[in-house]
């Protein structure tokens, strides 16, 4: 195991990374993997097929090491863990609801003990820059699994005025055994999102994390095992979407699955819980969430926080305000301003404290997203900055804005996920409401105004699951998140995120007499 | 416009209603809805396709259009507007009963007592929480205020099932138009007529055009045209569960509309040998026989305890000889026809395959008239668990008596099913209760009693019974899309952030 010191950075560097939260170690020099295999009932597996998947540092391309490949067998093998530690009687099962919160809490501590460690390898792995992977990303991981924790006991029933001689009741149950299939952006983060909802409430998992970033999730598995949750409660099986996800997802014995991903995959997991056994499903999928600025807001606050909006992680966010509405009167000065602080960062490999932005996770996404640059300009988008490859090793790509971007452009349609900022100019209140909902994802969206009438009423038609006003990307595990029309199904976090992890139980008794 | 013996039927029309007035199907086509007392024909009804569909769709979008009379409708004026409509219907029963029981073959005095009354209290329940519904202020961390709103979904599909065609309107209408949401709702082929009647009321209450559309049709095709529907934001369905997988799959193959489902069940119903017998016979028998067995949380697997099994199993047989089949407009009449020939030939088909499995046949077992969809009440013993009639949904009268010895062994052949609908306990042992409700993988378990419903307790499945609740303060959940709301708070804490020179002032979860 890796030291948990960290080199202590130069006062005067300091300055950068203070956010409230003390200041940011350096990243661990040196590091060694040590979970490269599937995590099935508190146990290390090799894959069934014996065969064994590349996991690469997209900032040099190199290969890191190589993971076990799960793939439907061990899904399978995992499935039966996840049941049997589900079993009527199972420790699991008759352990008090206190108990797993303070696993849960348990396992918030020892994160928090290797947050050097797995900042580290999120920075490496993920191509994340260092210090958002430190005080975002695991800042997040424990807070969201503390916030969890605390509902363990706390998820309560309620007893129901039935009308007749009868006593009713509800019993907020887990649903069971949960497939939950995370992504590569955030691999903590989403492992913590799935993991915190699910175990407060009970139920048994089979995690699968993405192919391109399973280190963490594996180091987290050993903290699980660390942490005391009995064998079988948490199972993580890297693997590949087509092979081990679509196992998950069309598992007869898999009572519910949660996926992080595509729209493009979500459909096709919620058509496999169709096709097998009705599993419920829940989804948190693609966007091209509007952010729009109107002329009286306050313009340095507006350029930051939809610059932030879009940039963040190289882009490669959900709720990327990746459609960006500017009012007529202000438009030739936010575009001023918005390429001059695009034009502001430093690429290069996050590690480096002076690095801004690190590359794209991989090959395919790169080239996705040098596609869509290139579309851009031939559908004449103004490039104002960027729009090509940065450096000659590593994915990564310059900052691009691109100006006078019209509603039918690709880049104003699809989601490019990665440095790629569009702005749109808009004149009248109707028509940027009409031109922000006129799309089939609804994830989030931005407002910036100083004007309280337009901020409430523009807050209730737009049709997106999350709506930021004055600000954009502001995340907390106290509110729900999640899309509507085919940005997603359901919610996570928050209170509202537990409804996904339940089954609701009426009893209703008999009784002799009734008295209000 | 036809009638049926004393029944008028000019009192309504019998088209698709769609934006608050009454269209032929596109195709001109109608179809006939069949008596099932008799087997006759009682009138053609206008018979919805896909161009049909897409009609109501477009009406109920423009209803829910911003700006539109329904979403600047005060929330507690929707409420009002869901009493006046079941005041309408109270002021109907008697016709909307007589109505029921002519298209659907349920006893005159059920319709009346048990489905219109439950219609009324499901939908005054509902209209009581169109402004109660609230969302949540969120001390969310950081300098800023956080809220949630509780938004409707948008076009609702609703396609409701036959068995009981008024109180499934209810139950989709309910919380559909509490929370504000327009409806496309689908009736069943079968047992149009009375959603009809309830049209004319909604126009009649004041609803807005478009808010509730009407389309009668077959699954197939308006059924799948609703299921598959880029503009259909949300589909609620009550049926089998071979017809709600059709209906997930095709969410995800067209626009990931939210889906919520009533399936099929096979739910267990359990007598420990401490129960009070008498009343043990008497709710097992209604939990099975009633409404013809066609209830889809019907207690079609009676598990007995070994000891007094013998005696339950002879108390139960004398019971259900004494079922009264007959006319449903008699009012001495406990048992009406099955809905129609396909489900009579069906059942039939079930009882001669319990014969053949090997299951003893302790009274009825056939047709209980010449004509109409009649089934004598009918009692199987030593049923076995791999038997067909004890694993598939029969919804008919036929009654399956198991035997157990232990509380383990029956909790793990209770469950060992595809199903989770309802479930049920008889005993007079408080931990035997807990412990079975606890135990019992069902949305429902009634102790000491069977169907047992209150619009304020939820219903739904467990496993491949269902996704998602109905009724209850949970089946406002299923349609509501929860919007977070966070606004950056100035005055709480001037936010440094953005002076700072760190790179990303965003806070992400932190």
């Amino acid at each position: 195991m890796a030291t948990n010191e960290g080199q202590k950075i130069p006062e005067e560097e300091q300055t950068a990374a203070k956010l409230g939260e003390g200041t940011i170690p350096a990243p661990l020099k040196e590091w060694k993997i040590q979970y490269t295999k599937i995590f099935i009932n508190n146990e290390w597996h090799n894959s069934l097929s014996g065969k064994k998947f590349p996991v690469f540092n997209p900032a040099n391309e190199e290969k890191i090491c190589e993971v076990e490949e799960g793939d439907k067998e061990d899904v399978d093998k995992a499935v039966k863990a996840a049941r049997s530690a589900f079993q009527i009687g199972s420790p699991w099962r008759t352990m008090d609801a206190s108990e797993r919160g303070r696993l849960l809490n348990r396992l918030a501590d020892l994160i928090e003990r290797d947050r050097l460690l797995l900042a580290t390898l999120e920075s490496v792995n993920g191509g994340k820059v260092f210090s958002n992977a430190y005080l975002m990303d695991l800042g997040g991981c424990v807070k969201i699994l503390r916030y969890f924790a605390s509902w363990a006991d706390k998820n309560q029933g309620r007893t129901i005025p039935i009308d007749g001689k009868y006593f009713s009741y509800t019993r907020h149950e887990p649903v069971g055994v949960c497939g939950q299939i995370i992504p590569w952006n955030f691999p903590l983060l989403m492992l913590a999102w799935k993991l915190g909802p699910a175990l407060c409430c009970g139920n048994t998992v089979v995690v699968k994390p993405a192919e391109q970033t399973p280190l963490t999730a594996l180091h987290v598995a050993s903290l699980v095992k660390e942490a005391g949750f009995p064998p079988g409660v948490v199972n993580i099986v890297p693997g590949y979407g087509p092979t081990a996800g679509e196992a998950i997802s069309s598992h007869m014995n898999i009572d519910k699955v949660a996926f992080t991903g595509s729209t493009e995959v979500g459909l096709r997991i919620k058509e496999a819980a169709g096709k097998s056994n009705l599993k419920r499903v829940s989804l948190e999928l693609g966007g091209k969430s509007p952010c729009i600025v109107f002329a009286d807001s306050d313009m340095d606050t507006a350029v930051e926080f939809a610059h932030q909006g879009l940039f963040i992680h190289q882009g490669q966010t959900c709720t990327a305000a990746s459609r960006l509405f500017v009012e007529e009167s202000i438009y030739n000065e936010f575009v001023r301003r918005s390429v001059e602080r695009a034009k502001k960062y430093v690429l290069g490999n996050p590690l480096n404290q002076e690095v801004q932005q690190g590359p794209q996770i991989d090959k395919e996404q790169y080239t996705k997203i040098l596609d869509l640059i290139e579309s851009g300009k031939k559908e004449g988008a103004k490039l104002e900055c960027g729009g090509g490859p940065f450096g000659n090793k590593g994915y990564f790509i310059q900052p691009t804005v691109f100006s006078n971007v019209t509603d039918e452009m690709r880049i104003a349609k699809e989601e490019i996920f990665g440095p790629v900022q569009q702005i749109m100019k808009f004149k009248t209140i109707d028509e940027v409401i009409k031109r922000a909902n006129n799309t089939n994802y609804g994830l989030a969206a931005g407002i910036f105004t100083k004007d309280l009438d337009k901020a409430l009423t523009i807050s209730s038609v737009l049709q997106a699951g999350t709506v930021w006003v004055n600000c954009y990307g502001s995340f907390s595990p106290q509110t729900p998140f999640g899309g509507f029309k085919m940005s997603g199904n359901g919610r996570e976090m928050g209170e509202y995120g537990l409804h996904e992890y339940l089954e609701v139980k009426t009893v209703t008794v008999k009784i002799s007499e009734k008295n209000s | 416009m036809s009638s049926s013996g004393l029944l008028s039927l000019d009192l309504f029309s019998l088209q698709i209603f769609i934006d608050n007035e009454w269209h032929d199907a596109v195709s001109k086509k109608t179809f006939a809805t069949i008596n099932p007392s008799t087997g006759e024909e009682i009138c053609q009804v206008a018979e919805g396709d896909k161009a049909d569909v897409d009609k109501a769709v477009k009406a109920a979008k423009n209803a829910f259009r911003l700006g539109s009379p329904w979403r600047k409708m005060d929330a507690s004026y929707r409420g009002a507007l869901l009493n006046r409509l079941a005041d309408l219907i109270e002021r109907d029963r008697a016709y909307l009963a007589t109505l029921e029981t002519l298209d659907n073959g349920k006893p005159y005095a059920i319709s009346y007592l048990v489905d219109l009354d439950m219609v009324l209290k499901c939908l005054r329940y509902y209209a009581g929480w169109a402004d109660k519904y609230h969302g949540k202020t969120i001390p969310i961390d950081g300098d800023f205020f956080s809220y949630t709103r509780h938004e409707p979904i948008g076009v609702c599909a609703q396609i409701i099932p036959w068995n009981f065609p008024l109180l499934m309107q209810a139950w989709k209408l309910g919380p559909a138009l509490a929370t504000g949401n327009v409806v496309v709702m689908k009736v069943a082929e079968q047992t149009p007529l009375t959603a009809l009647y309830v049209a004319n009321l909604i126009k009649e209450a004041g609803f807005p055009p478009g808010v509730v559309n009407i389309v009668p049709g077959f699954g197939p095709t308006a059924g799948a045209a609703l299921a598959s529907h880029m503009e259909v934001d949300k589909v609620a369905f009550t049926g089998s569960t071979e017809v709600g997988h059709l209906i997930q799959v095709a969410a995800g193959k067209s626009n990931l509309k939210r889906v919520t489902l009533e399936l099929g069940g096979k739910s267990p119903n359990i007598i420990m040998s401490d129960a009070d017998l008498d009343w043990a016979v008497e709710q097992a028998h209604f939990a099975l026989f009633f409404n013809q067995g066609q209830c889809c949380c019907a207690g079609s697997r009676t598990f007995v305890q070994e000891d007094i099994y013998p005696e339950f199993v002879e108390r139960s047989v004398a019971r259900a000889k004494a079922r009264v089949v007959g006319n449903p407009f008699d009012s001495r009449t406990e048992q009406g026809p099955q809905v129609d020939e396909e489900q009579f030939k069906k059942i039939l088909g079930y009882i001669n395959l319990g014969k053949k499995e090997g299951a003893k046949l302790l009274c009825g077992g056939g047709p209980a008239a010449d004509r109409g969809f009649f089934v004598q009440p009918t009692i199987f013993g030593d049923v076995k668990d791999n038997m067909t009639i004890a694993s598939e949904e029969i919804f008919g009268p036929v009654m399956q008596i198991m035997k157990f010895k232990t509380i383990e062994e029956v909790v793990e052949r209770a469950n060992d099913s595809k199903y989770g609908l309802a479930a049920a306990v008889f005993t007079r042992d408080l931990d035997k209760a807990n412990y079975l409700s606890q135990a019992l993988q069902a949305g429902t378990v009634w102790i000491n009693c069977y169907d047992v419903f209150g619009a304020q307790s939820p219903f739904g499945g467990y496993k491949m019974s269902g996704n998602g609740r109905e009724l209850g303060e949970y089946g406002l959940q299923a349609y509501t899309e929860v919007k977070t709301v966070s606004i950056r708070n100035q005055q709480k804490n001037p936010c440094n952030l953005l002076l700072s020179n760190f790179p990303t002032p965003l806070t992400i979860c932190g």
